[in-house]
């Protein structure tokens, strides 16, 4: 069962409070600032392509797994409702974005239903003071 | 955080500075400001983005887009961006091979007037 579930309906400005509710959940479980950001961009673009496959009332869902060190995200849309874009229509930099913030990526949109990115991180260790982060932002 | 987008002109460049959240639902006011910007005879773009907290692929989209129009008018788009977080994004994606970046306005004028002027002389 998730710690965490999330539905809302396919807009882009919902967008955001996806990633802000992944984000406290993933900072409630101890990642820090630099996995956080990683999370965020992310889940970011894994609700922002679902938004954009879901048609009609259907609800984009992600859930938010934390469990021993790691945080486990699935996110589903409802792209059979209306049809699945072409692979074509794919964005690669979205894509990309994906695959290089998290550390398995798994996209699945068979046809037939509706479809699912999974994504997971494991939780590093705090590190020493290498490359310390940016002071936040004003 | 709400984007915000405002442009002034410095050193024979448009400076646009944009600052708050480039997401998925306010990419397309940057892309308008960008397409304005462009139509109304602004082709020598400087994006300033200092103040951005967050960048996705539909934002860096939007810059590539503005890149291609302003190209189509022989201009320039550079970029001005030292955080680290955003920065990331663009060399993921590969994007810091296709735009200029730089760590400051100043900069980013000196670069993009640089090359507009060994671009004459060739």
């Amino acid at each position: 069962m998730p710690t965490v579930a999330l539905r809302f309906s396919p807009l882009a400005e919902h967008v955001r409070t996806a990633r802000l509710v992944a984000v406290a959940v993933a900072r409630r479980a101890g990642f820090e600032e630099t996995q956080l950001d990683e999370i965020r961009i992310a889940i970011g673009e894994a609700c922002a392509r679902a938004v954009l496959r879901t048609r009609g009332d259907a609800l984009v869902t992600m859930d938010l797994t934390d469990d021993d060190d790691r945080l486990d995200v699935v996110v589903r849309d409802a792209a059979a409702v209306g049809g699945v874009p072409h692979a074509d229509d794919e964005d690669p930099l979205a894509l990309a974005l994906m695959a290089g913030m998290a550390e398995d990526v798994s996209v699945d949109d068979s046809d037939s239903s509706a479809g699912a990115v999974r994504m997971s991180w494991s939780r590093q260790q705090p590190s020493a003071s290498i490359g310390d982060s940016e002071p936040a932002g004003p | 955080m709400d984007l915000s987008v405002t442009s002034r002109e410095e050193g024979g460049r448009t400076v646009v500075e944009v600052s708050g959240e480039i997401d998925v639902y306010t990419a397309p006011t940057l892309r308008e400001r960008l397409n304005e910007l462009v139509g109304a005879g602004h082709h020598h773009l400087v994006v300033d983005m200092e103040g951005v907290e967050f960048l996705d692929s539909t934002g860096l989209g939007v810059l590539v887009g503005g890149l291609k129009r302003v190209r189509s008018h022989d201009g320039s788009l550079h970029l001005v961006c030292q955080r680290e977080k955003i920065l990331k994004v663009f060399r993921i994606t590969g994007l810091t091979k296709v735009f200029p970046i730089h760590d400051s306005v100043a900069d980013a004028i000196a670069a993009s007037s640089a090359a507009d002027t060994s671009g004459a002389a060739s």
